[in-house]
């Protein structure tokens, strides 16, 4: 199965974070993907811009409306995913709970709904 | 041919094979929903040929193959309905394959253990893990469940339809949890069983004063637990505690009706045979390897009220020793209120009021009738009559249940008849 770990951080206290701990953080997440990659269970992850560079988009009556600003504002806030291969519900949560901020902020792990050889060649997604 | 059996003789077998039959046909079909209608299209399958055909000679074997044939029909007609053949090939790795079946019951593994572990799966919700136990491994009817916690059926039904889906959805593995992380999924088993044991014992729910069906299922399922994982002492503390404590159950009430405080409980209606077997479980516990667990503890400490001959021969000393060894276990304001408690009886009420006094000032027990209720028994002891008489009544005011009330106001009655002495303390439950 795939699962999505979405890694939610505290925005203000990554603000206050020292150089130094930021140096350690950047490190600590090379680190944890190297050792997904080389085990098979990374299919892909990104880090995402802050939470105040979001656009929230809506069309209603054929305008584009746009807000500025994450479509929920919270605390917590969306910092970055990865997309991961996982035999099961614990394989999964064994993984996000080594990412470097599962300590500091949480891990939202999502079971990903594949799509069956029919489904992709109809969405124009067939290898 | 002997004769042929009846419905009755059938429905004894099914009930004997159901959870087994279950288990299995979830593992084959890797899904709640449509093992529960194999099976029960199994069992509609056994009324109606066994009757005519005789019991089989390998019903868990008939049951599985009969149950897994159906739900592959079901399986079948659904997809060919959407004209999806192909989900099938998309279906879980240990998927139907029909002309693979068991001709002995022997041959079929069991299953339930894995069960267990996957509806008491921390990735759910609480009270989802105690429906779904009591509603899989149990095989208790929604409504039976619905009652116990006080919850209607239509949204008990549709909390285990959200777990079911769940399970499935998320990959919750159908598997007991590998070495690493055993201890901590067992723990959080025998959270789940206590739960069900003490809303039976202690209700929160409702208007009954016990539950006894909750109490014997919790006390089922640890046998089960106990008899498909071996040696475990948390899981031997945990079934030594419940039959311990649903030993005495028949004795709490007195033939009024009216609870009856441990010192007043007549001690020939306990069941000797259920302390009998708690005694040698705690024993075998507490002589593992492992640092013993709490419940453990709490089992010593029961056994050593369930085997005094009377309230006087208690062995008090040894019951505060194992309370403190509690609290080092597993530190909680009630643990501290029970080990006062027990402690005013080697070292007086002074002392233990002093202690239960600095428990009420911290408020972790706001509300708690039997902290109150603790406070007037030793301040009675005391010879302060009239502080306990404000402390019964308080403790009367936020006792939830009748028969508590009445107890409480029973012994507020007694203070004006007595003289200030040491005498006992007041335990209802021990």
């Amino acid at each position: 199965m795939q699962y999505l770990l979405m890694i939610y951080v505290n925005g203000a206290q990554m603000a206050t974070m020292s150089a130094d701990a930021r140096q350690q953080m950047s490190e600590d997440y090379a680190a944890f993907t190297r050792d997904i990659v080389a085990s098979g269970h990374f299919k892909g992850g990104e880090r995402l811009q802050p939470q105040a560079s979001a656009t929230t988009v809506r069309v209603q009556n054929g305008k584009t409306l746009m807000t500025d600003g994450p479509f929920v504002e919270t605390r917590e806030q969306l910092a970055g995913y990865y997309v991961i291969e996982a035999r099961d519900l614990d394989e999964a949560v064994s993984i996000a709970a080594r990412i470097p901020n599962a300590s500091s902020g949480a891990i939202e792990v999502r079971p990903i709904a594949l799509m069956d050889e029919a489904q992709l060649r109809a969405y124009g997604r067939a290898s | 041919m002997a004769a042929p059996p009846d419905s009755a003789a059938i429905e004894a077998v099914y009930r004997g094979e159901a959870g087994r039959v279950l288990a299995t046909l979830i593992r084959l079909l890797g899904d709640f929903e449509l093992a529960e209608e194999g099976a029960q299209d199994a069992f509609a399958a056994a009324l109606e040929r066994w009757p005519r055909d005789g019991i089989s000679q390998n019903p868990r074997a008939w049951l599985v193959n009969v149950g897994r044939n159906r739900a592959i029909d079901r399986l079948r007609r659904r997809i060919s309905l959407r004209g999806k053949l192909r989900l099938l090939a998309a279906e879980p790795p240990d998927a139907p394959q029909p002309a693979q079946s068991w001709g002995n019951d022997e041959d079929i593994p069991d299953d339930r253990l894995r069960l267990i572990f996957t509806c008491c799966h921390p990735a759910l919700a609480m009270e989802s893990r105690v429906a779904l136990t009591l509603r899989v491994v149990c095989g208790l009817e929604i409504a039976q469940i619905a009652r116990a916690f006080l919850i209607g059926e239509t949204a008990l039904a549709q909390r285990l339809v959200r777990a079911k889906a769940k399970i499935r959805d998320a990959g919750i593995p159908y598997e007991v949890p590998e070495r690493a992380i055993l201890g901590e999924r067992l723990a959080g088993v025998l959270a789940v069983i206590y739960l069900v044991f003490t809303e039976g014992y202690a209700p929160t729910f409702g208007d009954e004063p016990v539950k006894p069906q909750l109490c014997e299922e919790a006390i089922h399922l640890a046998r089960l637990l106990d008899a498909l994982l071996p040696d475990e002492a948390d899981v031997e503390g945990l079934l030594a505690l419940m039959l311990l404590h649903a030993a005495r159950l028949d004795g709490r009430a007195g033939a009024d009706g009216e609870l009856l405080l441990l010192e007043e409980q007549d001690r020939s209606r306990w069941n000797r045979a259920r302390i009998e077997e708690g005694r040698r479980l705690v024993a075998t516990a507490l002589r593992r390897p492992a640092i013993p667990g709490p419940y453990a503890v709490q089992a010593a400490i029961a056994a050593l009220h369930a085997e005094a001959a009377d309230f006087a021969a208690t062995d008090w000393r040894q019951i505060a020793g194992l309370y403190q060894v509690l609290l080092r276990l597993q530190p909680s304001p009630v643990v501290e209120l029970n080990a006062a408690a027990a402690l005013s009886m080697v070292e007086g009420p002074a002392r233990a009021l002093h202690l239960v006094d600095a428990l009420a000032a911290r408020g972790a027990l706001a509300g708690y009738w039997p902290l109150a209720a603790a406070r007037a028994d030793l301040l009675r002891r005391l010879g302060r009559l009239e502080e306990s008489r404000i402390a019964y009544g308080e403790a009367i005011a936020l006792a939830r249940f009748a028969p508590e009330r009445r107890l409480l106001e029973r012994r507020l009655g007694a203070l004006g008849s007595i003289s200030p002495s040491r005498s006992a303390p007041e335990t209802a439950s021990g």
